[in-house]
């Protein structure tokens, strides 16, 4: 049962095969046995979610109307506010914040009927890319226990890979969704931002945050963005249905593109270990096969991305986590001896090294003398960088790029050099800087079993033409049905 | 060559974040954000004076509503995250001197 895909279980529970209680007891059975080696949860639901499922059994058992993801167990990154259980962010400062509201994503799962096992773990803040920043927990790579599962959505990629749930969303403001998608083996999309609501995402950098799913095939994550994706008033930055409306990205999922032009830029591929240069060239040759023509293109400000990112990132964190001043939720220092000291204090105990290391260089980025050199600057250089996107999209309807230059690194491996840390995300971060929505697909592994990603972007909005090339791949390829020995 | 921020400017940095910092914390982090910066300056081989700033990739303008009352938060949802309360107030410590005159 656990082998069954996210639309496949919910065929088998419409029909009355399978029951969600049944799938739901299988997903904890496994929780107990395997979660102690992987620590992909920061927590977990048990009676909610059997009491959850037990309810969408009675309602498919009386033939009552039941949503898209009816009785499947799904897990959510815990930066998504829900009102049962504690919303973390993997940080101590809100190690015990108990969210009063539920957010736009965790309402649509739950309209849609899905069964919300627990929240996973992620780097805190979703500030990294290994999970290694958790303040609460580790978690590992269901492929190999010495190495990390990527991040920041490190916890939801484990738990799809280690089938602790079947399907998961993740957050992705330079990667963070692509990045470990692609390290554990299973799919990860990111669509364009303005695509699903950010309420009730705690924020990072609000300019480049989106959720996404991560899923065991690109089905899976056509399904799930079906019931998260669309306009929601309570984000401003969500985009209006006469804008770019959501469609139903089931439809027409299995139609190939004819023709397809894929964009390739050579040193990038260049760029990456040896391994993944050959697997992503052998998937290149798989869409050849299928009729696609390859067109090489320079993409001149790329390079630039990690410099850029890491400037209107920390900006934009410097302000949003002001917010955790120790007086309206969060934790508080035992005893300040004056009011800067509830503050100042409480934010030292708080929030782990990276976090104080991003405040830190995103308020440096912004203050007085410095606004010009380095923030005004990076946001030139993301509109040059947005425009070789433009110019890319003008000869070709994708670009395709390994998602990360290596297979998963080893625990420990980059913590004590940050910046080696923000190298690992050169092929990610200039798709949020840019906006455009990009997918993580498996398309081999190394040596050493471990799983490769293949990485697609496509224009702003065009998240059904992005999956259906997505698709093409999975259905002449086994990669994504590849699973870990654990 | 001198570090790129050195410790007095992290101090300085760490005190507008509102963040406490041990000493060994200053000179760990004055090494690490100098390394981190001195990447970032990476962005001034390019010439970008005559490119616009680009502070959001999608074009968004100012949303609207009418001004017209709605439910929101209750009170004792707000407070039931605050790490000290009283009554319908969070509660945080004296912030005037008793003689400030304020």
């Amino acid at each position: 049962m656990l082998d069954l895909t996210a639309r496949e279980l919910s065929a088998k529970i419409l029909h009355g095969e399978i029951t969600s209680v049944e799938a739901t007891e299988g997903v904890f059975e496994r929780i107990e046995r395997i979660e102690p080696t992987v620590g992909a949860y920061i927590s977990t639901f048990k009676d909610y979610a059997l009491s959850r499922a037990a309810d969408v059994d009675r309602r498919v058992a009386a033939g009552e109307q039941v949503g898209a993801l009816a009785g499947v167990p799904v897990a959510v990154k815990d930066n998504m506010c829900m009102s049962t259980g504690a919303t973390t962010c993997a940080s101590k400062i809100l190690e015990n914040f108990r969210s009063p509201y539920d957010a736009h994503v965790v309402e649509r799962l739950e309209a849609a009927d899905a069964v919300i096992v627990g929240k996973t773990n992620m780097d805190e803040f979703a500030m990294g890319s290994s999970t290694e920043n958790s303040g609460l927990k580790q978690t590992v790579n269901p492929w190999d226990a010495t190495r990390v599962p990527g991040g920041s959505s490190g916890g939801s990629a484990a738990a799809v890979a280690a089938r602790l749930c079947f399907g998961a969303l993740g957050s992705d403001t330079g990667g963070s969704v692509r990045q470990p998608a692609g390290f554990c083996g299973v799919v990860g999309l990111k669509p364009t931002y303005g695509r699903v609501s950010r309420f009730g995402l705690v924020a990072y950098g609000s300019s480049l945050d989106q959720i996404g799913p991560l899923t065991f095939d690109v089905a899976d994550a056509a399904l799930m963005l079906n019931v998260i994706a669309g306009h929601d008033e309570r984000d401003s930055t969500s985009v209006s249905n006469e804008i770019a409306a959501p469609c139903d990205y089931l439809e027409k999922l299995d139609e190939p593109l004819s023709g397809l032009k894929i964009a390739i830029v050579p040193e990038f591929n260049a760029g990456a270990d040896s391994e993944v240069q050959n697997a992503v060239a052998a998937a290149l040759e798989v869409y050849k096969g299928l009729g696609a023509e390859l067109i090489e293109i320079r993409m001149p400000h790329f390079e630039y991305a990690i410099a850029a990112y890491y400037v209107i990132a920390t900006a934009e964190a410097s302000s949003n986590l002001a917010r955790y001043d120790g007086v309206h939720y969060g934790h508080r220092t035992a005893a300040p001896a004056d009011y800067v000291e509830v503050y100042s204090k409480s934010r030292a105990e708080g929030f782990g090294d990276e976090v104080k290391r991003r405040i830190m260089l995103g308020t440096y980025a912004l203050s007085s003398g410095y606004y010009d050199a380095y923030y005004l600057r990076a946001l030139k250089v993301r509109n040059l960088i947005r425009q070789d996107f433009t110019k890319a999209f003008e000869k070709a309807d994708c670009i395709m790029m390994p998602v990360s230059p290596t297979t998963a690194f080893k625990v420990g491996e980059k913590t004590a050099d940050p910046l080696q840390m923000y190298l690992a995300d050169i092929y990610t971060i200039a798709t949020n800087l840019s906006g455009v929505p990009g997918i993580s697909v498996p398309c081999g592994q190394d040596s050493s079993g471990l799983p490769i990603g293949l990485q697609i972007m496509t224009p702003a909005f065009t998240e059904e033409k992005l999956l259906r090339i997505g698709r093409m791949f999975e259905k002449h390829t086994d990669h994504h049905t590849k699973k870990p020995d654990i | 060559m001198a570090k790129k921020i050195d410790e007095s400017q992290v101090r300085q940095v760490a005190k507008l974040s509102r963040l406490d910092l041990t000493d060994d914390e200053v000179a760990r982090f004055s090494i690490e954000l100098s390394a981190i910066v001195e990447y970032i300056e990476k962005l001034n081989e390019l010439d970008v004076d005559s490119v616009e700033p680009l502070a959001h990739c999608l074009p968004i303008g100012n949303v609207f509503r009418a001004d017209e009352i709605r439910p929101s938060l209750d009170t004792e949802a707000a407070l039931s995250n605050a790490p000290q309360r009283h009554d319908e107030y969070f509660k945080v410590p004296k912030i005037l001197d008793d003689n400030s005159g304020a």
